[in-house]
């Protein structure tokens, strides 16, 4: 289970987070929608610690920080290892790859031999129907490749969540599909995933729950039938008819 | 010019006496070079670039005192004369009860010189890399040692493989410069065989050739190194 208690972040004079409360029970889809500028990328960054909240308590598994002290780097690392993200732009590692991409984190961080962390590697690029391009580097693969080698090498780690920062919008259009497909296996086989993204259809299709974000709070959050029905807020209903 | 030529072709005794020269001095100057300037350039550059590195990562630390240690040594060796340095560091530090070798005061000035200027370089070179690679070393739980040594860096060598190269050829020649701090390399060998024979004009440009094979080697040894590490870019 994930909880967040009183979420603040500040970008110099700017608050970007302006307490945000949310709990995610273990196995849940969530989608985070917003306008741009709502602080949805940005929570989603500090539940993975790329992004340092002025304060509040994070908790992921029972792994608790608190924002609200200092917080020892030997900690953040440690929880870092609980959350997968998944970056718009891939931000795979150039040099390396797509198999050493995904056996980086295992080997490097978790100590994992080489031998095994290979199996499982290829196991997951298989998983992620990339099976075929395990020796290539990130510059030869499509866009929609590069991503899902992102996701395997997001899942390599074993994390508790997987965190989705708009995973498809750096996309052609005709690639996004085979991400998504990716994302709503995970989501079948009961992964944790936080997701914000503008892909309504995945929304609809996959989230247990869809959270509506605007001006760095949670403005509203239901199910997806009920949010896109009928939304209860006056903003969410904005957005919805501007997007759809 | 022209008098020389004539000089030369006029009298076949002068043209044997030439050859006979170039080839004698020849080993001599080759010694100089294998022996003195080829292994303080290697010396050097690897130590200067340690020195780089280091210099760099203080440079993008966080830590003020780093940062302001870094930028005086890179002020202070960039903003004076590598041979005042050489000068201050074999004639200079005797006066304060440090004495050193020519080879040891060589090998100190030209790393300093090296490592303050291929700071720059590599600091440039980090700071090219884009910040989603921290983010995603980070993400997956590495530390900012591991990202930098196992992420970043790899990367910021193949940014810095030219800049570092023409670093590494003036290095090559800059080590003339420890003929006068006395070190018998290349180039004082041959201004020792120079005042022998008077022949200036052929013992330095045999002195000049040699620098040159050399410089070329270093010029297709970065080819290569490139062309390797550009695999992964298509």
């Amino acid at each position: 289970m994930i909880s967040i208690k009183g979420l603040y972040n500040q970008f110099d004079q700017l608050e970007v987070l302006k307490g945000i409360d949310l709990e995610v029970e273990k196995g849940k889809v969530v989608v985070v929608i917003g306008p741009s500028g709502s602080g949805k990328t940005t929570m989603l960054r500090c539940l993975n610690v790329l992004e340092f909240p002025t304060k509040g308590v994070i908790t992921i598994e029972g792994k608790k920080l608190d924002f609200s002290r200092a917080v020892p780097k030997k900690n953040i690392a440690t929880f870092r290892r609980l959350t997968g993200m998944v970056f718009q732009s891939y931000n795979l590692f150039p040099h390396k790859t797509a198999l050493e991409n995904v056996m980086e984190g295992p080997v490097t961080v978790k100590g994992e031999n080489k031998e095994s962390a290979r199996k499982k590697a290829v196991a997951l690029l298989e998983k992620v129907g990339l099976g075929d391009k395990v020796d290539y580097y990130p510059a030869q693969l499509s866009g929609g490749q590069q991503q899902r080698v992102g996701i395997a090498r997001a899942l390599a780690m074993e994390p508790e969540v997987m965190l989705f920062d708009e995973p498809t919008s750096a996309l052609d259009p005709e690639l996004v599909g085979e991400v998504l497909k990716v994302m709503k296996d995970l989501a079948q086989e009961g992964m944790t995933m936080i997701v914000v993204t503008h892909e309504m259809r995945f929304a609809r299709d996959a989230a247990d729950e869809v959270i509506f974000m605007d001006q760095g709070v949670i403005v509203e959050r239901n199910k997806p039938e009920e949010i896109f029905a009928n939304p209860k807020e006056e903003r969410t209903r904005k957005f919805l008819n501007m997007i759809q | 010019m022209k008098m020389y030529l004539n000089s030369i072709f006029a009298n076949p005794e002068r043209i044997s006496k030439l050859v006979d020269i170039a080839q004698s001095s020849f080993l001599p100057l080759l010694k100089g070079a294998i022996f003195y300037t080829i292994p303080l350039t290697l010396i050097t550059f690897v130590v200067g670039l340690i020195l780089a590195i280091l210099t760099a990562l203080a440079r993008i630390s966080y830590s003020k005192t780093l940062q302001i240690i870094a930028r005086i040594y890179v002020s202070i060796i960039r903003g004076t004369p590598l041979l005042v340095q050489l000068f201050i560091i074999f004639y200079g530090l005797p006066t304060v009860g440090i004495t050193l070798d020519s080879y040891t005061a060589a090998i100190i000035g030209f790393s300093l010189s090296v490592g303050a200027y291929g700071s720059e370089i590599i600091r440039a070179a980090i700071i090219s890399i884009p910040k989603g690679q921290w983010e995603a070393g980070y993400s997956i739980g590495m530390s900012y040692s591991q990202v930098l040594r196992r992420i970043i860096l790899p990367q910021a060598t193949r940014v810095s493989i030219p800049p570092l190269s023409n670093s590494f050829i003036s290095l090559v020649k800059d080590t003339s410069l420890a003929s006068l701090v006395l070190l018998t390399e290349m180039f004082r060998k041959a201004q020792e065989i120079a005042a022998f024979n008077y022949e200036f004009l052929l013992v330095y440009s045999e002195a000049a050739v040699i620098y040159w094979v050399i410089c070329f080697f270093l010029s297709v040894l970065q080819q290569v190194m490139e062309k390797r590490l550009d695999r992964y870019v298509s």
